[in-house]
């Protein structure tokens, strides 16, 4: 599919495909990435994310297709020809240069006078908090600072792409959160525009302005994390991103601002039209935290209400899982958060419960 | 008690063999301070032998020649051995890959007579078609490199699999055309390693007597040919003495390079430690 | 993972030196090689006739090189040649050598890979210094030893073993002693680089199994450093083979070898083709274990395959 949500795209990929061999891995991709934003490509490992990232790099060479850099068909230009830059998983600094001379290497040969490289290189080491350790080897450094100075190196030249490799892949979990943070900073006080690439959802939807999901070779879809989070365009979205529940059906009433699909629970009420035929295979996907689950039955909820055995109960701290078993048979995943102490909702095992939710809170997938 | 078992014997083991590698050079040692030709009985102390050794001009010239001959040998086969490392492990496929790759190997285990006779027939030929080249201390050079540039290729090769490739990508990112990267990336990070190969390719070549004898011309005569002569004929402990400086030389190079290179890495070590002891604290606060 | 490879011209300029230089230095040879061991000399002192007679248009290819090499001296049996002989007792030596350093290497390599890590870089660095030390003179101090005035006859007539000196230099003792000492560390090296890489646990599963230390240490350790043993045995064997200055050094006129018997041809013969019909005879020999030896020490540019 392709993006079409910014036509102004600094960054534009036309229809790039590559192939090793007989294998598709990346599959006529067309995005449209603006000026300073930060595009996350997401998607398991295989699903083509890297070898995009390479080909904007400059280190695989398209079977076909553009990439449009500011107008600028870059698409069969060497990596070094380039005015893109890309910070590597492993942050792959030089072990036989010291922290300036990392910086200062991409300068170096841009041939620019030692007093612009002194004080270019003075200004990223600054902008990444590591100015006292200029004189130090890579290896003196630990994993956080290395991957500080992998940052500086690729913004020294000021390029015109960023390229993120996975960039917490290689940290801590502690270390991840506040450096997740402190990335989208520096990134965004320089204004450059970033593709990143990772597996990680969590990573994607805190850095990135939009997401775009990718599995076998081909985007399936393009938005703000909110978008792609709460209207997943298709089954494998809706189940890759976070945890859904997936009730297949068909559809029974098709409304210009709402639908009804018959599942195995019975009719679920959705808020949305779907523009498709009364009848046709669709599914509904609707969140965990978007049900509601009490002992006793609701007032004045009319639609979307249904009953079930609790099977399983998972205490996570923060909140509350309920496996609830219909029934139907149907399995339903239900999260409540544990808001306050008091508020315990006093179910248990073997329980018998209802479980509603608004009407609005749900999505009708095609496919 | 198995493990007990297995320890004892493993050190008796290797006591035995350390015991067999070392009791020839302990004898030389020993013998070479014996005042007398006598090679069971120590008859006093003497330097007398080292003193011969000093004075023998046959000894001097072919350890001068053997010098120069085993220096140019080691750059000529570190400089190759880079090229060939460089081809096999960087380009998987090309066409007569796997005859350049038999063809680099096999003087590591072929027979030095076979390599001798055969390079000396190319001289020869060589000869006769273009007058050119005379046999002696060119001949022997490139025979020597055909041998170091063997070996030199197992040392460079392994540290350029080992070598993190993704830094040579990251100069290119940074604007550093494919040469530059080489020279200025590559190049610094296998340095080690070509230090060792020319070590390597150097050691062979003051050693190696069979090509030197098949290629070399009148009045060039390697260090090792002068030795072989005089050991065909007897026992000579001049030999001996110049046995154990060249003894003495080997040990405090390679010890005090393996003292140096245990140190670096332990600062190294210490230094990693440190950095990531940092981390954790900065974490923490 | 297809990296961006060196640009064209820079590719050929890298494969082509070394290419070139192998080919010269290496291949070249080998043909002239084959080829002088068809040349009739005749009482030609230069060994480059061609073999092509322009006149007679015919190609004089002089097998009797290689025919002589298989010929009967009188009243012996058919296979009682000098040369064959030579052959037989370098491939015996060979063989013998081989086997005596797995013998004392394969332990000696086997409780090095086993010793505490911090211990380890010493011992290597023990094994290493008599290597770097010249080998001609350590054989040249097995002639001291093993004479009938040396250390060794002396302490045995001291301790009392035997009353005579016995005779060890110019036999095959000296002989087998003097190759085993200097081919020990080709076995030892090839083998510790295995064995070191070996996971022990698997040895410890077999005795929790069950099984005996020796049992365990035939099913388990040695199969699985075949590689090691295969790549060590050959390292040895096919130099050895061709050996020229230990039997020079350390052996008599009974213990000819082929690598001697060669030079002999070669410069006090002066039978140049004879010569060069000898030594493709021992490639020929040497052939097999070689395709052997490459095919244990795979194409280590893959990425270190056992």
């Amino acid at each position: 599919m392709a993006d079409t949500s910014r036509p102004d795209g600094y960054l534009v990929t036309e229809k790039l495909v590559k192939k090793f061999d007989e294998t598709v891995a990346v599959d006529e991709v067309s995005l449209s990435i603006g000026k300073g934003e930060i595009f996350a490509l997401l998607g398991s490992s295989g699903c083509g994310k890297s070898t995009l990232l390479r080909m904007l790099a400059g280190f695989e060479t398209p079977t076909s297709g553009r990439i449009l850099l500011g107008g600028v068909d870059v698409a069969r230009l060497p990596p070094y020809e380039r005015p893109v830059n890309m910070m590597f998983q492993s942050y792959a600094l030089f072990p036989h240069l010291n922290i300036w001379e990392n910086v200062a290497f991409g300068l170096k040969r841009e041939g620019l006078p030692k007093a612009e490289i002194q004080q270019r290189v003075d200004e990223m080491l600054g902008l990444v908090q590591l100015t006292p350790y200029a004189k130090r080897k890579p290896h003196q450094l630990s994993g956080g600072q290395q991957q500080r100075v992998a940052l500086a190196r690729s913004l020294a030249k000021r390029p015109q792409l960023l390229l993120l490799d996975e960039p917490l892949g290689a940290l801590d979990k502690k270390l991840r959160e506040q450096t997740q943070f402190e990335l989208v900073n520096i990134i965004e006080k320089v204004g450059v525009t970033c593709v990143m690439v990772t597996h990680d959802q969590e990573e994607a939807m805190t850095m990135a302005n939009r997401i775009a999901i990718m599995s076998k070779g081909r985007v399936l879809q393009v938005g703000t994390p909110q978008e792609v989070y709460e209207y997943p365009a298709n089954r494998f979205v809706a189940d890759f991103i976070g945890n859904v529940n997936l009730l297949d059906g068909q559809l029974s009433v098709d409304e210009p601002d709402r639908c009804a699909v018959a599942t195995a629970l019975g009719e679920v009420q959705v808020g949305h039209s779907l523009s498709g035929a009364v009848g046709m295979a669709v599914a509904v996907a609707v969140r965990p935290e978007k049900i509601s689950i009490g002992k006793q039955r609701p007032e004045g909820v009319r639609a979307n209400l249904f009953t079930g055995r609790v099977k399983e109960i998972a205490y996570f701290g923060s909140y509350n899982t309920y496996i609830v078993v219909t029934p139907q048979g149907k399995t339903v995943k239900i999260t409540e958060p544990n808001g306050s102490r008091h508020e315990l909702l006093d179910i248990t095992w073997e329980d018998d419960v209802f479980f509603w939710w608004d009407n609005t809170d749900a999505v009708v997938l095609r496919d | 008690m198995r493990a007990l078992l297995e320890k004892h014997f493993g050190k008796f083991w290797l006591a035995l063999v350390f015991a067999f590698l070392y009791l020839p050079l302990l004898f030389m040692i020993v013998f070479s301070f014996n005042s007398t030709r006598q090679d069971a009985r120590f008859t006093g102390f003497s330097l007398r032998w080292y003193e011969a050794l000093l004075n023998d001009t046959k000894i001097i010239d072919g350890f001068w020649l053997s010098l120069k001959v085993a220096l140019t040998t080691g750059v000529l086969s570190a400089v190759l051995a880079t090229f060939a490392a460089f081809v096999l492990v960087r380009y998987r496929r090309f066409l007569g890959r796997t005859i350049f790759s038999g063809m680099v190997n096999a003087p590591l285990v072929m027979p030095e007579v076979i390599i001798g006779l055969s390079l000396l027939l190319l001289f020869v030929g060589a000869q006769n078609v273009f007058g050119w080249p005379q046999r002696g201390m060119f001949t022997i050079i490139l025979g020597h490199t055909l041998l170091g540039m063997a070996y030199g290729m197992v040392v460079i090769q392994s540290r350029l699999l080992e070598m993190d490739r993704r830094i040579e990508e990251a100069a290119m990112d940074l604007g550093a055309r494919p040469h530059q990267v080489f020279f200025l990336v590559t190049l610094p990070n296998i340095f080690q390693a070509i230090l060792a190969a020319f070590l390597l390719a150097f050691t062979l070549s003051f050693d190696d007597v069979v090509i030197s004898e098949f290629l070399s011309g009148p009045g060039v005569t390697t260090l090792p040919q002068v030795i072989f002569g005089y050991a065909r004929r007897g026992i000579n402990p001049t030999i001996y003495a110049a046995a154990t400086l060249l003894i003495a030389t080997v040990t405090v190079v390679i010890v005090s390079y393996a003292v140096w290179v245990a140190r670096s890495t332990r600062k190294r070590e210490r230094e990693m430690a440190a950095a990531a002891r940092q981390e954790l604290k900065a974490l923490g606060a | 993972m297809a990296a961006f490879q060196l640009s064209l011209p820079g590719k050929r300029f890298v494969i082509g030196v070394p290419y070139l230089w192998l080919f010269v230095f290496f291949f070249l040879p080998f043909l002239i090689l084959l080829y002088i061991s068809f040349v009739d000399m005749g009482s030609d002192i230069h060994p480059f006739k061609p073999l092509w007679d322009g006149q007679a248009g015919v190609l004089r290819l002089k097998y009797e090189n290689y025919l002589s090499i298989f010929r009967v001296t009188e009243g012996a049996p058919w296979f009682r040649t000098l040369y064959i002989d030579a052959y037989v007792r370098s491939i015996g030596y060979a063989l013998a050598t081989a086997l005596l350093c797995l013998f004392i290497g394969y332990p000696f390599a086997y409780f090095i890979a086993r010793s505490a890590p911090s211990v380890r870089p010493a011992l290597l660095l023990m094994v290493m210094l008599p290597f770097w030390t010249s080998f001609l003179l350590r054989v040249y101090a097995w002639k001291g030893l093993l004479g009938d005035n040396g250390v060794i006859n002396r302490f045995f007539m001291t301790v009392g073993l035997t009353s005579e000196p016995v005779q060890m230099l110019y036999t095959n003792v000296s002989m087998l002693v003097g190759m085993t000492y200097v081919y020990l560390p080709f076995m030892v090296l090839p083998l510790y680089a295995n064995l070191v890489k070996m996971d022990f646990r698997l040895l410890e599963a077999a005795y929790d199994l069950g099984a005996t230390p020796f049992k365990a240490f035939w099913l388990v350790t040695v199969p699985l450093s075949k590689a090691g043993i295969i790549a060590g045995f050959m390292l040895v064997f096919i130099p050895c083979v061709g050996e020229f200055v230990i039997p020079s050094l350390l052996g008599g006129p009974s213990n000819l070898m082929i690598g001697r018997v060669v030079w002999d041809e070669m410069f006090t013969a002066n039978d140049w083709p004879k010569a060069t019909a000898l030594a493709v005879v021992m490639i020929a020999l040497i052939v097999v274990p070689l395709a052997l030896y490459y095919h244990y020490t795979g194409d280590r540019s893959e990425g270190g395959k056992p």
